[in-house]
Order: structure tokens, then sequence, then C-alpha cells
């Protein structure tokens, strides 16, 4: 299958291995300790655990799963607030299906559907678009979330709807922005990184200029990877060959999906209708300056937090919650206390277990229970008294 | 009047020629009433016709010395079927039914012989759909070598049940040699599928077009009790078989893992996929391990009879694209699946809590 089989290409993947090896093992040594690299991207996350590319690379390179899944950074108090606006029995509240089962302070969304809330899951807000066609009579919320790559859909979903007409429409808008979560990471305290694998397609939308303050400011390197099992691997030989010249650069391995300078139409039609909040709250990161968009004045009629009160309540995460650690990869997901026991798919405590794209649900999923995990997370876990 | 001829005014007595005047199906026909005896008699036992069905009581009845001829055990079954589309490339409802009952019956070893049919209908459903719904059963019946024997029948008020739901009952006999069981799986066994998986999930899903694609998938749901006598026949030491409904084969994996505490391990490489299957799973992000399937089964059989049993699945027609893709292991980790991927490494194949969902971004 073209532009697929190729980047699975099994003969390619050893002998990059081997030439990956080389180098993290001579990193690895100067260092004397292994060589960390972030992936910011939760779909990178589930590319590296559903191909057992963690399991594949040598014991002298560390791959930390980033926070770049916006289920996973759902705070509790916008779950809440979904909530309430699904429960008003003019509502017809779409989501996308992972978001469903986040918990919020009382329930999920799941739970309020399963308590009469119509709440309904889409694929697209244009589905959601025409729901409010066919319902005149309702009020169809769409909640709207994602980084860069699922706003260009949301905006040109209020663009249709303002050039049709189409008043029943709304946005509960949670899209947040990648830039202040990377910043986040790096300035998090206590945090060793020596490079990043940056989001492909998120990149396909922004082009890959913002990030150049990781390599002059913070001096890492940054490699923007594509999500097949190969892009990974070469992307992280990218990185370690930056590495070992003392080289901090951005660099483009998806270069034939992402464009330098990102996407104009996509880019233009976010700029039209959004506009960075001036701070916003994040799960386990806590408040982060301009890092959520809203909708701007001129479309505050597509606009659900204007059209119905929301309460907004900062709610804290429960105590036994270790996400916000999690999320910056200061420990790994089997490394949290209630990782697999109190905390598991079926019963999720925070969104990393709910999301198909969070460390925590690809840990459990794909990778290693609490039981049964190998021997240096094993050492690790001793000495954090689990 | 002689023997004869009383037997004969007896059995004409017995025959009801009830005629179906209606185009659409009213509340009056799940009432009890002769709406409801025309509906039957018109639809239901003009298509399932059998001796047991037409005596019209309010049970089928079986000789015992009958049944004991056959095996030494009853195995019975049942299963609701609230399929949404109804209708969908490659089956309908009716044909779900009839096929999941039967080879729910035949993966326990045995012979399916009696099927029940109860009906819960929406009223306002055409009366041609319904036929359509119901010729799919007797048509999938009679090629299952099964007779409906006994049914019910419901309508109830629009919007209290989703256009039909349908439940069949089944039993069958097992043969006294057969003993097979999700516990009884050791060191060494293969496992075998008997063709392309995910193909009766990826159909449903696309038929019911909110992924807005185009497909030729069609679902490959077919009775499998023929293809099962095949497979005993080469591989009487068969431990295990479940057809790989919801979870796909995922779940059977899983259960097998856990319910005989082995390790399991199978290879990507080997899991046979259509190529518009994999592309429909690529473009959504979708796992075809966990789709489901209505023409495929887990087969656990002993590394001796593993050749025989797959050149024998090849032969028969539901069982063409045959794969051994995997084994139990003999160090594996009980309760564990792992899959060697195609790329050279190494994951788990775990449940999966609630539906699979088609990715995001």
């Amino acid at each position: 299958m073209k532009y697929v089989d190729e980047f699975r290409d099994p003969a390619k993947a050893k002998a990059l291995m081997v030439e990956i090896g080389k180098i993290s093992d001579r990193l690895a040594d100067k260092l004397g300790r292994p060589v960390y690299i972030m992936e910011v991207c939760g779909g990178h996350t589930h590319t590296i655990f559903r191909y057992g590319i963690d399991n594949m690379l040598p014991d002298s390179i560390e791959l930390v799963h980033g926070p770049g899944c916006p289920v996973c950074v759902l705070p509790m108090g916008r779950v809440d607030d979904c909530v309430a606006i699904a429960e008003r029995p003019e509502v017809i509240f779409t989501t996308f299906g992972d978001a469903m089962r986040v918990p919020g302070s009382k329930k999920s969304l799941l739970q309020a559907k399963a308590d009469g809330a119509d709440v309904r899951m889409v694929y697209s807000p244009l589905d959601a678009l025409s729901l409010a066609r066919k319902n005149p009579d309702r009020e169809v919320v769409f909640f709207a979330l994602g980084f860069e790559t699922t706003m260009p859909s949301t905006a040109m979903t209020v663009l249709k709807a303002e050039a049709e007409g189409i008043r029943n429409f709304s946005l509960f808008c949670n899209h947040i922005t990648i830039i202040p979560t990377i910043k986040a990471v790096l300035d998090s305290p206590g945090l060793m990184l020596d490079g990043f694998l940056g989001p492909g397609h998120v990149s396909m939308v922004i082009g890959n200029a913002q990030y150049d303050f990781i390599a002059e400011h913070y001096r890492r390197p940054v490699v923007v990877a594509g999500f097949e099992p190969l892009d990974i691997l070469q992307s992280i030989w990218m990185v370690l060959k930056q590495l070992d010249a003392g080289e901090a650069r951005i660099e483009n391995q998806y270069n034939r999906v992402v464009p330098e300078d990102g996407c104009a139409p996509a880019l233009e039609a976010i700029t039209k209708v959004f506009e960075l909040r001036e701070f916003f709250e994040w799960r386990g990161l806590g408040s982060i300056d301009h890092s959520g968009v809203k909708l701007v004045d001129a479309y505050a009629a597509y606009d659900a937090e204007v059209k119905f009160t929301v309460r907004s309540i900062a709610i804290a995460d429960p105590k036994s919650c270790q996400c916000g650690e999690v999320l910056k990869g200061v420990i790994k997901p089997n490394q949290c206390k209630v990782f697999g026991t109190a905390c598991n798919p079926e019963t999720p405590l925070g969104a990393l277990m709910v999301s198909s794209e969070g460390a925590c649900a690809a840990y459990y999923r794909f990778g290693q229970k609490k039981a049964t995990m190998d021997a240096k997370a094993g050492r690790e876990l001793e000495e954090v008294g689990a | 009047m002689n023997v004869v001829s009383k037997l004969n005014a007896d059995a004409d007595r017995r025959v009801r020629k009830g005629k179906l005047k209606s185009k659409v199906i009213t509340l009056a026909h799940g009432g009890g009433g002769k709406a409801m005896r025309d509906l039957i008699d018109d639809v239901f036992v003009s298509s399932f016709s059998n001796e047991h069905l037409n005596t019209l009581e309010d049970q089928a009845r079986f000789e015992l010395s009958d049944l004991a001829r056959l095996g030494d055990r009853l195995a019975m079954t049942t299963d609701s079927y609230v399929i949404d589309p109804i209708f969908f490339p490659g089956g309908d409802i009716g044909k779900l039914a009839v096929c999941g009952t039967v080879n729910d019956l035949a993966v326990g070893g045995a012979i399916p012989l009696y099927l029940t049919c109860a009906m819960i209908i929406e009223e306002g459903m055409q009366v041609d759909t319904l036929r359509q719904i119901v010729q799919s059963m007797a048509d999938t019946a009679r090629a299952a070598g099964v007779q409906i024997v006994t049914g019910d029948t419901k309508v109830v008020e629009r919007g209290s049940c989703d256009k039909i739901f349908i439940n069949t009952a089944g039993v069958g006999i097992i043969r006294a040699d057969r003993r097979l069981g999700s516990d009884t799986c050791r060191t060494g066994d293969r496992i075998l599928v008997n063709g392309y998986l995910g193909d009766h999930g990826a159909a449903v899903m696309d038929a019911r077009g909110d992924m807005c694609l185009e497909s030729a998938i069609e679902s490959d749901c077919a009775p499998l009790q023929g293809l099962i006598e095949t497979l005993f026949e080469a591989a009487p030491g068969t431990k295990f078989i479940r057809d790989a409904t919801r979870g796909g084969v995922a779940a059977v994996l899983n259960e097998i893992a856990e319910s005989s505490a082995v390790g399991i391990a199978i290879e990507e490489d080997r899991v046979p996929l259509r190529a518009e299957v994999r592309g429909f799973c690529e473009i959504l992000g979708l796992d075809p391990l966990y789709l489901a399937n209505e023409g495929k089964l887990v087969m656990v059989v002993p590394e001796a009879e593993a050749e025989a049993a797959l050149a024998a699945l090849k032969s028969h027609p539901y069982g063409t694209h045959s794969v051994d893709i995997g084994a139990i292991l003999a160090d594996g980790q009980p309760g564990r699946v792992h899959m060697n991927t195609s790329f050279g490494g190494t994951r788990i194949v775990d449940m999966l809590i609630g539906d699979q969902l088609p990715r995001i971004c």
C-alpha cells in the first residue's frame, strides 16, 4: 500500500536501529545516562507502542511521552461545563468519541448521555453543522478540541455556518496551541530532555518556524516527524546526529506532508475566526498563558460560552493523580502510583488513561501493565517507592 | 373414514392459510388476534415451513431418542440481534440472526438442529421489508441445515425499538467424542483462522454512512457448521473454536489466554486482511484485530494436527484463505497475548474497553 508499506519496511528498520545504537551508545557514555528524546504528539506515542518501537530501541536511548494529546489535557472543570450545556433539554451536544469518556468532577459526557442528555458522537465538525441544519428547533453545540491540527476544520465549519445563515450552531471551544505546551515542558524543573520529535500534523498547518526558539533559546534539536514507524526511527536518528555534532536545529523529516511555511488557507481561516485567550487551564499543567484560543468577537454568535452561561470553575485534580508529571515526561505512566490499579481504562482517574493516544492508555494497551514491567522500569519503580 | 383420509383431514385442519393484506406493520399485528395470525401464517410459517413449526403449537416437540442418536450432550445458546443498518453489503439482520446462533452451537462441537425466532418489530415497518428479512432467514437456515421451529412476534410503539430486534435461541447435539473448551489450550498448540479478518466490522461501519467513504467491502456473514465438521474430520483433537464476533480476533485470543492461563504470540505478517479492509483501517486509524467478523473462527489445534487442519479448511468454500497465525507459548506470560509486528517489534494485544473509535488527528 503506497505511502504505508514503504514506511514499515523491517529491513530498513533493522539498518536504522544499528545506526541509532552506534550514536546513542556513544552519547549515553558521554552523558552518563540515557539520551532522552520527547515525542510531543499523542499520535507518535500511539505509533511507538503499536509497533513496539520502545522495545526495539537500545537502552542508551529513552523516549519520553509528552503532553501532545488534546483530550489528555482536558481539565475536569471544562468537562463539567460541557455536561452542564449537554444537560439542557434544547441542546444536542456533539463531540469526538474519546472526549466522551473523560471524567468530570461528577460525571463524564458518556454518563450524562446515559442519564438522558442528548450527547452524540461525530467524526467531524461538519457532521455537527449538518445536525443543526436538520434540527432547526434544537441548539447544536460542537465540543471543539485539538491542537492546531483540528483548528482549521473547526474554523471552516464556522465560516460555512455563517455563509449559510445557520444560527442554531455553536462551539464549546477547547482548542489549544502547541508552542506554550512545549515551553511549559521545557520550563519544568527537574526535567531532563535532549531533543524533540516535533508534531507532524500540527506542523502541516503551522509550518516549522515557530519551533525556532527551542533551538535558539533552549538549545535542543527538533525533528518534525511523520507517523509511520520508519518516520519515527529516522527522526530519532536525525536528532541523535545533531546531538552528536553539538547542533541544535529544526529539521523536517515529514517533508512529504509538511510544507516549511505551513498551510496558508488553513492559517487564514484560523486567524479569521480565533484569537488567543490570555490564559487557559490544562489538566496536570495548571494555567498556561496564551495557550488556548477562543472565537473572536465577530463570531461571538457561534460561541457556546457566550450563548450559555458557563460556570467555568477550575476543579483540582484528584490527590492521587500524577497526570501532570506524566504529561511533562517526569515520570513514566507505570510509575504513577495509581497506574493500572485505581486508574485503568475502565475506571480512568485522568484523561491520559481515556484517550487512545494518551501515554497511560498506550502503556496499558500495548505495553506494560504494572505487574509486568521490564527490569529497567522495575528498578525505577523501586526507587520511586511505589 | 379410513386412516389415510382421516390423517389428511387432520393435516388440512392444521394448516392455517391466513393472508396479510396490510402493507405496513401496525400494533394490531402484535395483538394476538386475527391480524397477528395472518402475519404469522403469511410471512413466517410460509417461509420457515417445516413439520415442527407447522403444528403451530405453543412449543416445538422432539423425540429424545432421535436426539440421543446424534450425541451425548444437548447444546443450547441464544443471541439477540439489533444491528443498524438492518441491510448491509453481504447480509441483513435476518441472515445474521441465523448464522450467529448456528455458529455459536457449531463452535461447541454441536450439530445445530433447531432455532427459535422471536421478533420485536417497530410499528410502521413495511411488510415487504419484513418479508425480505424472513426470507433471508429461511434461506440461511436451509443452507445451515437447521429448522426454525417456534417463534414469537411483538409489535411495539414507534420509537420503542429501532426498526426490528430479533432473538434466536438454538439447540444442537454434541457428539460424545468432542471435548472443546477455552481452558484446554496448551503449549505448542497452533492458532488458525479461516480467512480474511475485519470484513463485517468494516462493512457495517461503512454502511452506516458516517465516514463518507466508498468501498466494496462486504460482510463475511456465513453459517460455519459445515466448515467445522470438515475441520473435525481432519483434526479430531481440536481443542477450542470460537467465532470472532464483537471485539474481533483480539477478544477471542485474550479469552483463551486467560481461560487456559497461557501466553499467546501471533505474527502480524500472517494476519490475513483484504487490501480494502486494510485501507479502510489505515485511513480511519482502526486496528483490524478488533473489528467484528460474522464468518470467521479462531481455532486452536494440537501442533501435530495443524497441517492437516489447515489443508482441510482451505478445501472448504468458507475456508479458502485459512492461515496459521500463531501459537500458545511455552514460556509466555499467562493471560497475555503478544503480536510480533511486521516492523520487527513486539506489542501486547489487549482487550478493548468500549468501542474502537476512528482517529481524530
